[in-house]
């Protein structure tokens, strides 16, 4: 392969992109489908009709910087981030496509890092990256590299999640520490020169969600709380089901690594993102056989109840704030911004 | 970490602490007529009491007022506006704390006026400001220097540095702000009502207790030195409530730990060094204030972004509709106001107390509805 660095030429569908797609992107993803290099994936419709009855379908985009941080890096989370969005919809995840925009100059072993990364957990969460395309931008028209995937999975039958569940009396319960991806990141912008261990926690969530089903096929509704976070999912909630959220504090999963730098930048965890949390409500009566269930999967080990619905006040989350106080937990208004004293 | 900060938020001590506060509201006279009305000056206070949910644990005998003491609420839309003029220009990196990002001005905040193109770079520090004037000499980097004593040390002991490594394309807006001179302008307000203060802790840090004598001594009223987490300040309004019950007014510090008695010697005289009182300042919601803000002595001129451009310094006055002045002072009560929740939201906020959510209106606007409630409930009854 030609350069060591990302040149215009890798996008201008001449012989140097041709062999960009070949060598690291077919060899990269490794799978028939792709290795056909037609314009498009052709997927057996009757091997997903085997699997359920509906189609779910999703994408997003992912722009983080730094590309790499600790716990994970930019190809890891497109994978992720795109197989759970699938997965909380109650979908098996199958395939996904890939479009990746890069920067001028980004060194090629740099892709090539992402590449396999994405390789690594696309075969940890049971998908395959099926078709793909590649720009190349001027230099300052990106910053280094975007990637956007979208996604499809089959949604077994009989499966129904939807926030409009929910009723007074069922209970919340997340699938571990909270807040953990959104303090990585802020940790390794290095701004802040913070001598923390923080990793993100970024992963694919189908494998525990499909156990969770299994062993409690009532559960009302599931969500990634990836931006935003839990405060945000739970106002999600909230409105779509005009119930009270009503979080115990105390119950909420956070290192201590996680508060200790909130409490230095006035930040809150319950908004701080999360790349493999997801909030479950249940009906009360078998919240204690699917956390049971969530904590034998690795993606579920501290798995806890954290609060419940309540009637009202209505399409309102609040916290019990374990000093015994309680109070609203509203959406933000924009990004959150540390404060200054 | 967590643990010496867990000490501080034991729900089962707080719980002793109110009662307490209870013993002693039932020997007061004038608890019977009304509640004590007690300020905490303090935005970092304010956050802590919405945070933790402290106002409805508190018995029915206190009301807090929640001060004017956020030094981003407190800011003009005239100099937001100053700050945008600079940040323009093409040869400035404009360097700010994250929360004044969103302050609005008369037509943008820099958070608008940052997507729109000019150079603005949040910082956490002055220093972080100085290493980025280090990286570019060829810019000039501006630092928007805001906050009442607490950082005024940091930001002066920046510009020492700054002048010793002769780095000559630094400045500071200076923005700064004063404690005691605000006090004494919401103590000499007509419609003053209140009966005790919580004093800010950070602040006292740095200048100590004695600014704080005069509340006792002039005004009459109890002034307890307080801490920032939920028991320091449950413990500092049982501090307020004592010497109200004993008939006595003084200056007490309940935050010990931090504060000593005389303040901060070294970061004072770098203060006193680099900065020198203002004849008055404007405030945002309370108007101007005789020496309430600081700007830069004629020595560090070359320092000064006030002195080294022009800017416009246009003064916008705050809109008629808005009464953030009585809710300071705890004449009425955020809800109360005729434009809150409806021309007056976090989204768009007319009044600085909507502006950051150390501001008392933003606070009840996002954690406090059930507090809301609560308190008509109890005004009604």
């Amino acid at each position: 392969m030609s350069g060591e660095i990302i040149t215009l030429a890798h996008g201008a569908g001449g012989k140097v992109m041709h062999e960009l797609i070949r060598e690291l992107f077919v060899a990269g993803y490794g799978n028939d489908i792709l290795a056909a290099l037609e314009d498009q994936a052709r997927l057996q419709l009757n091997a997903l009709l085997a699997r359920g009855d509906r189609l779910a379908f999703t994408t997003d985009s992912y722009v983080v910087d730094p590309l790499f941080f600790p716990g994970g890096d930019i190809g890891k989370l497109a994978v992720t981030g795109t197989v759970n969005d699938l997965a909380v919809g109650g979908a098996v995840p199958l395939y996904l496509s890939c479009g990746m925009i890069l920067e001028e100059g980004l060194p090629l072993d740099t892709l090539r890092q992402v590449v396999a990364s994405m390789k690594a957990t696309a075969a940890d969460a049971g998908v395959q990256i099926v078709t793909g395309d590649t720009k190349v931008v001027h230099r300052g028209a990106a910053d280094k590299l975007f990637i956007n995937t979208a996604g499809i999975g089959v949604i077994p039958a009989g499966v129904e999640l939807s926030p409009t569940r929910i009723r007074p009396g069922d209970v919340i319960v997340v699938n571990g520490y909270i807040g953990d991806h959104g303090a990585a990141i802020v940790d390794a912008r290095g701004e802040l020169a913070l001598e923390s261990s923080i990793e993100t926690d970024c992963q694919p969530l189908a494998g525990l969600i499909q156990a969770m089903l299994a062993a409690c096929p009532d559960i009302r509704c599931l969500r990634d709380a990836t931006r935003g976070g839990l405060a945000t999912v739970l106002n999600e909630f909230a409105a779509a089901s005009q119930g009270c959220m009503r979080l115990d504090e105390p119950r909420i999963p956070i290192r201590d690594e996680v508060r200790g730098m909130c409490e230095i930048l006035g930040l809150d965890p319950l908004y701080l993102a999360n790349e493999g949390k997801l909030v479950a409500v249940v009906p009360a009566e078998d919240a204690e056989a699917l956390v049971d269930a969530m904590r034998t999967h690795p993606a579920g080990r501290d798995a806890a109840v954290i609060g419940e619905v309540s009637e009202s006040p209505a399409a309102t989350v609040v916290l019990s704030t374990g000093f015994g106080g309680e109070r609203i937990v509203d959406l933000l208004v924009g990004e959150q911004l540390p404060r200054i004293c | 970490m967590m643990k010496f900060v867990d000490e501080f938020r034991d729900p089962d001590k707080a719980r002793a602490l109110i009662r307490q506060i209870e013993v002693l509201l039932e020997r007061i006279e004038t608890v019977r007529e009304r509640p004590l009305q007690i300020m905490e000056f303090c935005g970092g206070h304010t956050h802590t009491i919405f945070r933790y949910g402290l106002e409805q644990m508190l018995p029915e005998g206190i009301e807090l007022v929640h001060g004017p003491g956020c030094p981003v609420c407190v800011l003009p839309m005239g100099r937001v506006d100053d700050c945008v003029a600079l940040a323009r220009r093409p040869e400035v990196i404009f360097t700010t704390f994250g929360d004044a990002m969103r302050v609005p001005g008369s037509k943008k905040s820099l958070l608008q006026a940052k997507a729109d193109g000019a150079d603005i770079r949040m910082v956490y520090s002055p220093l972080d400001a100085l290493a980025l004037a280090r990286k570019h000499p060829e810019r000039e980097v501006i630092f928007f220097a805001l906050g009442f004593e607490t950082t005024m040390p940091s930001t002066a002991l920046t510009v020492l540095q700054a002048e010793r490594e002769g780095i000559d394309n630094f400045s500071l807006f200076c923005n700064h702000i004063t404690t005691v001179p605000t006090i004494k302008a919401i103590l000499d307000s007509p419609d003053m009502q209140l009966d005790g203060f919580l004093a800010p802790g950070h602040v006292s840090m740095v200048v100590g207790e004695r600014p704080f004598h005069f509340v006792a001594r002039d005004y009459g009223k109890p002034i307890v030195i307080t801490g920032f987490e939920p028991l320091d300040i449950l413990q500092s309004l049982w501090m307020v409530v004592r010497q109200i019950a004993e008939g006595r007014c003084e200056v007490e510090n309940q935050y010990a730990r931090i504060v000593p008695e005389g303040g901060n010697r070294t970061g004072l005289d770098a203060v006193a060094r680099v900065f020198e009182l203002r004849e008055f300042f404007e405030w945002r919601g309370l108007g101007s204030i005789d020496h309430s803000g600081v700007r830069m002595r004629e020595a560090y001129a070359r320092f000064d972004a006030e002195r080294k451009f022009a800017v416009p310094n246009i003064k916008i006055a705050d809109p008629k509709s808005c009464q953030c002045g009585e809710v300071l002072k705890g004449v009425i009560r955020p809800w109360e106001c005729k434009v809150y929740g409806s021309q007056c939201t976090p989204e768009t906020p007319m009044g600085a107390l909507m502006v950051s959510s150390e501001g008392a209106c933003a606070a009840y606007y996002h954690y406090g509805r059930i507090s809301v409630e609560e308190l008509k409930r109890r005004r009604a009854s």
